[in-house]
């Protein structure tokens, strides 16, 4: 007996919904072997991981808030990875869109008007974006492998930060520690619910979710994307420019990073820091492919990869784990999506092994 | 084909005795809930040239797997000599004795004849002895072959020579052949056709599979006729008409497409090809040279041709895929577009229809009001206005095509890839000619797609010239081009020869120039006629 994977003759719309689901219940389970292995009995261990935090108002605006980021830029590494280009590098252009954008508030610390977080989003975008556009010129123009650049951009951004907080953006009253000093009253994002931190950028991500959807489902330029993606030949037939949409969603991407990068800054975090992202660039490719590359899905899959945040710290906190355990956990979410995914275009099939004696005549 | 020239024979042409080599029994294969082979019986006698004749999706390919051993029978045997046997791969087919002969070549390009060959037999015979036996296979069997030649220095037809020897080498008893003919030209055909008969002379069974009836009727001794899956008919093709064996494919009379009344010598010209010449995009394909073409309202312009010879390259510069370095290359009703791309070209009337349906006349898992969008966005049909698609729009295109052009389907919107190639093809051809172009270029109209499709395509075609459109015809079937076409012109070594009246060009002449070496003959022939 052996079993074999047949393709399907359409894609099944009930996979195409039940694997995400299918597959944050193996991760479960594979959360409580885990929570086992380590002599914490699993359900307490479940429950304080993924339970406790939605009962907890201060947990629950807590995902929220990191939630933000993580959509804002899902989004746009959805567009880019329908239009079958890999930009892995969002993180840092995250991380140059929030140097860019603090640049107003630290360098013109007395420029103290309405427009003033409005201009620093604005670079916070340009910069995210210029630094995207840096692996799609090499792709487009020399035929680079833009998952390499764009990866390797990265540390170039993190190194440039770190130097950046601990030289000369540094703020001078900080007694010698990095960072620079603390945005105020208009260089910081308002915050929507009092005795939160639940800040502006969630109108913003939901923007940019409704936006998305709607550029992907509606508009030629989506549909130019995801015909690129899926069948290049036939995106040239239809004279869409392979070049030009790369660029594009390199672009878009870049400067949703920067957009969330900057709301991080003049968020949460409050100042240009060492460490203004715990990996919401990488994290977003998760939430990417969790949420089906759609728009709507992405959001909720975005509080599913928050929850993983929280519920890591909080791990760490009354388990005593390690804080790495939410980068498993969001590293086992990813494997098992994948490996749900191939069922949306193939289905399982046990073929029965033919009898020996029948199969001996073959081999004569 | 050109084989009619050589009649003498064919009455001693007669289905030999003898037990069968290979038998099917009660062969049934289900995808899912599709059954694609029904209770299938056939068996295939020594030295016997039988035919598998039916229409795509008819169960032939489904069948050819299960005896190759590509695919397992869901119920039903396989009996090879009289002998129950479960083919588990191709590699048991091969030992056993069956050998195939692929209709898309599966040899590496830049590996000589004797190394692809090598490659393919199992145990390590060393490239010296090979080099000798492919000689002598070759020899033998009037297939003359270097061994040393590499593989992308061969014509299409030497290349299939190269699998029908490499297949030899195995000394099978039977052998597979999947559309040979389709990529040969007629002296090719005529070629390999004694090559058959050689074989069939020395008791080797050959399974011929073939859209093409008249050749089918040249030389088989049988055929087994499939539809929807299970065997309707067997017959010795030579006592029919080529008409009568449609028939029994399709299951019903195929009526012959009506042809085109001539168009008027002095209608507009409204697409003018001036002195093209496109660099070849890359190290496999064809430069075209000097290319000029006018063809007018009312008329079909047929291009033969052996492919791989500029049909590829010719459709893409005369599409705007890849423009041309001058703007007056090109003229679509008098405008100048030699520099422009695809969209600017189909704003001016034009419209076109690529040789593969799938991934890129369409997009595999796109519903089909999504392929529509594909090619229709930039047209003015409203469907995409200020960038923002209209669904319903879109999918009102998807009922149109449906109801003129018979689009069976599953479901009222399924994605591409969900329906059959014949019924694709009527969509993708249907897209465009809804839109009533001013020029159409189509590649390959009807490669694929069984007769019933065939004739609905070449008949809307025929009225779409009828109503005053030009249309280019660009396709390897020769018997489809002389059908159709009011002028025809061959393209050859990326050079298109100057279009003649149908009339004033025999198949023979045709055929010629298709091997490149004689742009003139149909000139000649003509001129002796």
């Amino acid at each position: 007996m052996r079993v074999e994977l047949v393709r399907r003759p359409e894609r099944s719309k009930a996979m195409s919904w039940l694997s995400p689901v299918i597959a944050v219940l193996l991760t479960l389970v594979a959360g409580a072997v885990l929570f086992a292995a380590s002599g914490i009995d699993p359900l307490r261990g479940l429950y304080v991981y993924f339970l406790e935090p939605l009962t907890l108002p201060f947990t629950i605006t807590e995902l929220v808030v990191k939630a933000i980021p993580i959509v804002i830029v899902a989004i746009g590494l959805a567009l880019c990875y329908l239009s079958n280009t890999w930009n892995i590098g969002a993180e840092g252009q995250l991380t140059v869109g929030a140097i860019l954008g603090s640049l107003v508030p630290i360098l013109l610390p007395d420029f103290q008007t309405v427009a003033t977080l409005p201009l620093m989003l604005l670079l916070g975008i340009l910069g995210g974006a210029l630094y995207a556009a840096i692996p799609a010129l090499l792709k487009t123009r020399f035929g680079t492998n833009e998952i390499l650049t764009s990866l390797m951009l990265v540390y170039v951004a993190t190194y440039l930060l770190d130097w950046l907080v601990r030289g000369p953006l540094r703020d001078p009253q900080g007694f010698g520690f990095p960072g620079s000093r603390a945005f105020t009253d208009w260089q910081v994002m308002p915050i929507l619910f009092p005795g939160s931190r639940v800040h502006l950028g969630l109108v913003i991500a939901i923007v940019v979710a409704i936006g998305g959807w709607f550029v992907l489902r509606r508009t030629i330029t989506g549909f130019a994307i995801t015909t690129l993606g899926q069948a290049p030949r036939a995106g040239a037939f239809a004279g869409f420019s392979r070049t030009r949409i790369t660029l594009l969603v390199f672009l878009i991407s870049g400067g949703l990073a920067g957009l969330a990068g900057i709301s991080e800054v003049a968020g949460p975090v409050g100042k240009l820091d060492v460490a203004i992202s715990p990996g919401y660039g990488f994290t977003a490719i998760i939430v990417a492919f969790l949420g089906r590359l759609n728009p709507a899905a992405i959001v909720v899959a975005g509080l599913v990869l928050a929850l993983s945040y929280i519920g890591g710290e909080r791990a760490q906190i009354m388990l005593g784990m390690s804080s790495q355990t939410g980068r498993v956990f969001q590293g086992l979410l990813l494997f098992f999506v994948l490996a749900c995914d191939t069922f949306i275009l193939y289905r399982l099939r046990v073929v029965r092994t033919p009898p020996a004696s029948a199969a001996a005549r073959v081999v004569e | 084909m050109g084989a009619e020239t050589d009649n003498s024979g064919i009455s001693e042409f007669r289905r030999p005795d003898g037990a069968p080599t290979l038998a099917a029994v009660g062969i049934t294969k289900d995808f899912g809930s599709l059954r694609a082979n029904d209770g299938v019986d056939f068996a295939i006698r020594p030295g016997e040239i039988h035919a598998l004749l039916g229409e795509n999706g008819a169960g032939k390919s489904t069948l050819v797997k299960i005896l190759y051993g590509a695919l397992q029978p869901t119920a039903g045997e396989v009996r090879w000599r009289g002998r129950p046997v479960v083919i588990s791969n191709p590699a048991a087919a091969r030992r056993l004795g069956i050998g195939m002969v692929f209709q898309h070549f599966s040899l590496f390009d830049s590996l000589t004849v004797a190394e692809n060959i090598s490659l393919a037999l199992t145990g390590d015979a060393r490239l010296g002895d090979l080099r000798g036996r492919i000689e002598t296979v070759s020899k033998d069997y009037g297939l003359p072959l270097r061994p040393d030649s590499v593989v992308a220095d061969l014509s299409v037809g030497e290349r299939q020579r190269v699998e029908i020897v490499r297949c030899l080498l195995q000394e099978p008893q039977l052998i597979i052949m999947d559309e040979p003919t389709s990529v040969l030209t007629p002296q090719e055909a005529d070629d390999l056709f004694v090559t058959l008969k050689r074989l069939a002379g020395e008791g080797c069974s050959v399974l011929y599979i073939s859209h093409r009836l008249e050749e089918v009727r040249t030389i088989c001794h049988h055929a087994t006729i499939l539809r929807h899956g299970r065997v309707v008919g067997e017959c010795d093709p030579q006592k029919e008409t080529a008409k009568a064996l449609a028939g029994m494919m399709v299951g019903a009379e195929v009526h012959a497409v009506r042809p085109p009344e001539p168009a008027p010598a002095d209608a507009a010209v409204r697409l003018s090809v001036r002195g093209l010449d496109m660099p070849r995009p890359h190290a496999f394909a064809v430069a075209l040279r000097d290319v000029s073409l006018d063809v007018r309202a009312g008329e079909i312009v047929g291009i033969a041709g052996i492919a791989g010879n500029g049909q590829d390259e010719l459709f893409g510069a005369l599409s705007g895929e890849r423009p041309a370095r001058d703007e007056g290359a090109i003229r679509l009703d008098g405008t100048p577009c030699g520099r422009q791309g695809i969209t600017a070209r189909r704003r001016l009337g034009a419209a076109f229809v690529p040789e593969e349906r799938l991934g890129h006349g369409a997009v595999p898992r796109f519903r089909l009001s999504s392929n529509a969008v594909l090619t229709r966005y930039a047209t003015g049909d409203g469907i995409a206005p200020g960038g923002v698609i209209d669904r319903q729009k879109a999918f009102a295109v998807v009922e149109r095509v449906t109801k003129a052009f018979d689009v069976r389907k599953g479901s009222p919107d399924p994605e591409a890839s969900a329906l059959s190639g014949g019924n694709l093809q009527k969509f993708v051809v249907g897209r465009e000619i809804d839109r009533k172009p001013a020029v159409l270029v189509v590649s390959q109209p009807t490669w694929g797609v069984d007769a019933g499709a065939a004739t609905t395509i070449r008949q809307a075609l025929v009225d779409l010239a009828r109503s005053g459109s030009a249309i280019v015809m660009i396709s390897q079937d020769l018997d489809e081009i002389l059908e159709i076409s009011d002028r025809i012109a061959v393209i050859a070594n990326g050079r298109l020869s100057p279009p003649r009246a149908r009339a004033e060009l025999p198949r023979e002449a045709i055929g010629l120039m298709m091997t490149g070496l004689d742009m003139a003959a149909g000139e000649e022939v003509a001129d002796a006629g």
